[in-house]
């Protein structure tokens, strides 16, 4: 009997499903996952949804940029947007993998400045527009320490003075630049350093020292998981998700913003995507300033326009000002180092292999 | 079949009408025969289709890419014709810069820069800002492209660009046995520091032994249980052994997760009942410790099956017999009865082992650093790096590693004595 | 039954397998020096199961086996040196015949040259001294079931326990290997305890046969008396083929009884049930014994009967007749030449000697 009551509803549903496709859009959209799929959801998706009439399909992935050249290269694309990151836009864009997004489109600020001179520089390539900026720090659970709390780069990196096991992304992107920066390299000599092989084995060197005490997290979502779990004491992490867990969820998690990595998300159409022009709507819409101050108020990624930081108010909850919460604001910014995208894309390959056998000796 | 023709006398033996006999009989089973292949037909283009033709398409990725040769015809005529001594003159530097502008208004400058990056890290950003440049560039190119690069002027480059103006290659084999091309292009092994690819395949393979070991330790009890026990006592325990069939992979790793992790309930039990302090866990998760755990429980049917099928079929009296003339329990289980279970240890042995040097999603969630397979390292040349043709180089050589490993357990073995089940 | 000098002693053995039944009841047989005893029955009769204790395969619940003199409960198979030959013979799969032939000797500890030269003793013992190198499945059920009599017999074990060993084989084959293997036991003097269903391979090859129903042994004899002096109905019935009728017992004169049929017919027997006047019983009479037809006055018991049927079967002829009440009534009559006039529905008298019709106990079916 509930067995053919639920296929009666699915099958009635799919046929409303399929009646209302016929006269309205439906874009696929490829994001992160977790926190920052419900701010994009929240902040986008049912705004555009109720204003257009048109449905969002919302897709999860541990890396959005993964799929998208399988699809390209088979001729069968199924997602109209995906949210990667700045190197993978570059070297995707590059590779004619991506539809390019003419910028002169997207829509001015509400004085009147052109969308080119309202996004943050770098915001806008040839073929994504970033939406937030979001940045790698580190966190750690305040409860597990009664004294002296981690308080910089250097900190995570000194098993002796903090002891316990750490979070690290299974990859050399951030690492490799907070390992030197925690090694007294300057934020602005770290790509340079890192140019050189003395530089690159510097850095490995920093995360050895450590080695034995990392458990390798991949997904964003794991960080926060980690840390809740009480598998590590401290973590590196995206900063939303902590953000997330510490003031939506209440988890005792403090987050440390010496050193952090800043970066951008980007949304691109990937070539030959199904509903392209709808795709290109839904991107104008998203990234207009008021779409993208009100992600702000979901999860703690600052928003890659000027005219939006004006807007941002506070927290879900009513009570927590946003604005310091944010990568960019201007106590956070100190010793930040922004991503050096063109080096990610020249060295990645070859990091990757050095990290991948960095990883292999033990 | 050489009955019929081979009579001393080369006689051919011939039917009423006077045809050969092998004709006529060929004649009559035709039909019959045409009849079952084309029962056979769709599961046959099926297996072509989703099974053979990947395979194959993945075996030429391995040796050819074209990114390079086909978006850089001009230089790519002018290296496939000259001898890389040294770095070239105008002529090629003017081939270079025509090819650099068409590929840029092509948009395929992208997939070229990532072609040479393979082979010369910085090549991406060397490729890409000297094609946007390219337009406005005039001669002598040479020193004009020098001067926006000096990696212009490597001989190493020129040597990478040579091989790579030929669409076919072994320098993806190369990489995946940890070495690579130096300067003068002779093919030599990368640092030591830098090797992955050997080092990995070897724990691959010791590993998947180590599993396989595992798993017959502990299903030849088991299956020798379920060969014995009266039919509704086996029975439940048969839905025991099936039952993490019927549960997602994923869904199982995490409950290993769970159990094992620092914090699991495993370590809780531990520390609860004071076998160990809080500060000491034992870290059983997200190392090589975890990647056998789970994968030995998830590959365990695998070895039982096989066996239990096998001892299914040996009769409670050959031991009985053996005990009669006087052999011990011992020697009754060692001479008698294991000997007979042989086929069924194979194939146990053989699938347990070929699945698990495939094994790629347990190792990659719950193998930390420690615990990673070859197939991670594919994983993240098809998703993350998408160097495929370096993934398929890898996946043709850990395809050859398993066609060894079968011939290897046919010889020891012989295939027609395994029974699957 | 006891003997001064048993081989192998049951005493008062009882076997259970799920503590609700017994599956062999107060099992006492003394069993000799060189005899060939036969287990007899149908099957979950007991016979197997009571093979299996003295093999040592199974526990006896209660009592105690003994094995020359010496209680073996406890003493595990491969310790009791007693040789087997089972129902599907298990020869080993992986070993050649000789292989399998060498194992008893090797788990002895018998030296190399020793073993070769039993091993191709037995393997001529069994007439197969060329096929020593070849694997079981390359036998045909015969040979297969020779080398496994000679497996059993190669470490020359003084008792030797057979499981329904010809079971497999095709009569002719069958009839073939009863004779080897009596031939086999007179030779070496070997004790064999021999398991069958098959009455004609019991009495063909047995000193003394125990014949097994519902746990119990029914009658332990020599074959001859167990044909012509079955103790009880259920014998009767088992070895070979009898006519029953029912009846109650008027008068008793000495080992002879005076019983009364149901359908009225007066006749005598030899009394074997207990009891007084008036007790029930069934007669047995075999079919070879009956006369039809008997000049009056040859024989004391003479009733009427009808021919029903008749099947003729070369050296004999089988009358099936009504008699007393029943129609399954079987008479054999021999083929000789004053037996032509025979006929369907012809009424005529059978007869017996009163020596040959037991009065057993009455079966209620």
């Amino acid at each position: 009997m509930k067995v053919k009551l639920l296929l009666t509803s699915t099958a009635v549903s799919a046929a409303m499903f399929a009646s209302a496709a016929a006269n309205a859009g439906e874009l696929t959209i490829m994001s992160w996952g977790g926190a920052y799929t419900i701010s994009q959801t929240e902040a986008y998706y049912k705004p555009w949804m109720a204003a257009t009439g048109h449905k969002i399909n919302s897709v999860d992935s541990d890396n959005p940029a993964a799929p998208i050249k399988a699809q390209v290269e088979a001729g069968n694309v199924s997602i109209d947007i995906a949210d990667i990151e700045y190197s993978d836009a570059i070297r995707y864009c590059d590779e004619g993998l991506l539809e390019e997004i003419d910028s002169s489109t997207l829509p001015a600020a509400p004085d009147g400045t052109p969308a080119q001179d309202d996004f943050i520089e770098g915001a806008i390539t040839d073929c994504a527009v970033a939406n937030i900026v979001w940045s790698t720090v580190f966190a750690y659970d305040s409860s597990k320490f009664s004294g002296d709390k981690p308080s910089s780069l250097a900190d995570f990196f000194d098993t002796e003075k903090f002891p316990g096991k750490r979070g690290l992304r299974k990859g050399p992107k951030a690492n490799m630049e907070m390992a030197l920066i925690a090694d007294g390299v300057a934020p602005d000599d770290v790509y340079a350093t890192l140019e050189t092989d003395e530089g690159v084995q510097q850095a490995l060197d920093k995360m050895a020292s450590i080695k034995d005490d990392v458990i390798w997290w991949e997904a964003g979502a794991q960080p926060p998981q980690l840390l809740a779990d009480g598998e590590v004491v401290m973590t590196t992490a995206y900063n939303g998700r902590i953000f997330g867990a510490a003031v939506g969820e209440g988890k005792p998690f403090e987050i440390v913003w010496d050193g952090q990595i800043l970066d951008f998300d980007l949304y691109a159409i990937p070539k030959g995507a199904p509903n392209k022009e709808l795709a290109m709507e839904f991107i104008k819409f998203a990234t207009g300033t008021e779409p993208l101050a009100a992600q702000a108020s979901w999860i703690s990624y600052g928003p890659a326009r000027a005219s939006s930081a004006a807007l941002v108010g506070k927290y879900k909850d009513g009570k927590t000002d946003m604005a310091p919460h944010m990568p960019t604001a201007p106590e956070n910014m100190k010793t930040a180092l922004v991503n050096n995208f063109e080096f990610w894309a020249d060295r990645q390959d070859e990091l990757n292999e050095q990290f991948s056998a960095w990883l292999l000796a033990n | 079949m050489q009955s019929a023709t081979a009579t001393p006398n080369d006689e051919v033996l011939t039917s009423a009408d006077g045809t050969p006999l092998q004709v006529a009989l060929a004649r009559a089973t035709r039909k019959a025969k045409w009849r079952a292949f084309w029962l056979v037909a769709p599961l046959l283009l099926f297996i072509i289709i989703t099974f053979a033709i990947p395979i194959a398409q993945m075996l030429y990725r391995s040796v050819h890419n074209t990114a390079f040769s086909e978006n850089m015809p001009a230089v790519g005529e002018y290296l496939r014709n000259n001898d890389i001594t040294d770095v070239p003159g105008e002529a090629a530097f003017a081939a270079l810069v025509s090819d650099l502008i068409t590929a840029r208004e092509n948009k395929t400058i992208g997939s070229v820069a990532t072609r040479m990056n393979y082979e010369f890290p910085g090549a991406r950003s060397q490729f890409t800002g000297s094609a946007r440049k390219a337009k406005r560039l005039e001669p002598p190119f040479k020193e004009a492209l020098i001067a926006i690069d000096k990696d212009w002027n490597s001989k190493h480059l020129w040597n990478v660009m040579k091989r790579a103006s030929n669409p076919i290659g072994g320098s993806f084999y190369l990489a995946a046995v940890d070495m690579r091309y130096d300067e003068n292009g002779n093919a030599v092994r990368v640092d030591a520091k830098k090797r992955i690819y050997v080092p990995l395949f070897v724990r691959t393979l010791w590993l998947s032994a180590l599993i396989s070991t595992l798993c017959f330790i502990l299903a030849f009890p088991v299956a020798h249980l379920l060969a014995t026990l009266p039919l509704r006592y086996s029975n439940l325990l048969m839905i025991f052994v099936l039952l993490p069939f019927w549960t997602s992979l994923l869904v199982r790793t995490t409950a290993w997760i769970a159990l094992l992790q620092g914090q699991g309930v495993l370590n809780d039990v531990l520390v609860g009942v004071n076998i160990l302090d809080d500060e000491n866990r034992v870290q059983l998760m997200y190392n090589q410790a975890g990647t056998i755990i789970a994968m030995t429980h998830i590959l365990l049917p695998f070895m039982i099956l096989p066996l239990y099928s096998v001892m299914k079929s040996i009769p409670p009296t050959y031991v009985r017999a053996a005990r009669s003339l006087g052999a011990s329990s011992w020697t009754a289980f060692w001479k008698v009865y294991f000997p007979q279970t042989i086929p069924g240890i194979g194939a146990g042995v053989l699938l347990v082992f070929i699945l698990s040097i495939g094994f790629y999603i347990t190792p990659a969630l719950v193998g930390g650093s420690s615990g990673q397979l070859i197939s991670n390292e594919i994983a993240r040349h098809m998703l993350q790096s998408l160097n495929w043709s370096l993934a398929a180089a890898l996946g043709g050589i850990l395809l050859f590693i398993i066609i060894v490993l079968y011939w290897l357990f046919d010889k020891l073995i012989g295939v027609d004595n395994m029974k699957l089940g | 039954m006891s003997l001064d000098n048993p081989m192998v002693r049951f005493d008062n053995v009882q076997k259970s397998y799920d503590g609700k039944t017994l599956v062999v009841k107060n099992l006492d047989v003394d069993i000799a020096q060189g005899e060939f005893l036969t287990m007899l029955g149908p099957s979950g009769s007991g016979k197997t199961t009571s093979l299996m204790m003295l093999a040592g395969f199974e526990p006896a619940t209660h009592g105690e086996i003994y094995l020359n003199g010496k209680p073996i409960n406890n003493v595990p198979p491969n310790k009791r040196g007693i040789g087997m030959v089972f129902q599907n013979y298990a020869l080993f799969p992986h070993m050649t015949v000789a292989e399998n032939l060498a194992f008893p000797l090797k788990v002895r500890n018998v030296s190399p040259s020793e073993i070769d030269k039993k091993v191709q003793r037995i393997l001529e013992l069994v007439e197969l001294p060329e096929f020593g190198q070849r694997r079981p499945a390359q036998l045909s059920g015969g040979q297969q079931q020779r080398v496994a009599v000679a497996r059993a017999l190669v470490f020359e074990p003084e008792l030797v326990l057979m499981d329904e060993p010809l079971g497999a084989l095709d009569k002719q084959l069958r009839e073939q290997m009863q004779y080897e293997i009596k031939h086999i036991h007179e030779n070496l003097g070997v004790t064999v305890v021999y398991v069958t269903h098959d009455q004609s391979e019991a009495l063909t090859m047995s000193d003394r046969i125990a014949v097994f129903e519902d746990g119990v042994i029914q009658q332990l004899s020599s074959p001859n008396d167990l044909y012509e002096k079955p103790d009880n109905s259920f014998v009767a019935q088992f070895i070979g083929e009898n006519n029953r009728l029912s009846g109650s017992i008027t008068g008793i004169d000495g080992k002879v009884c005076h019983v009364t049929l149901d359908s009225g017919d007066q006749v005598t027997a030899e009394k074997v049930v207990d009891g007084d006047v008036g007790t029930r019983t069934t007669l047995s009479i075999r079919p070879e014994r009956i006369e039809l037809d008997p000049e009056p006055g040859t024989v004391p018991v003479n009733i009427p009967g009808k021919i029903e049927e008749l099947i003729y079967l070369g050296d004999h002829i089988r009358v099936r007749m009504s008699v007393a009440g029943t129609s399954e009534f079987i008479v054999k009559v021999r083929n000789s030449s004053g037996r032509r006039d025979l006929e369907v529905g012809q009424s005529t008298t059978v007869g017996w000697d009163p020596e040959d019709c037991r009065a057993l106990d009455e079966i209620t079916t």
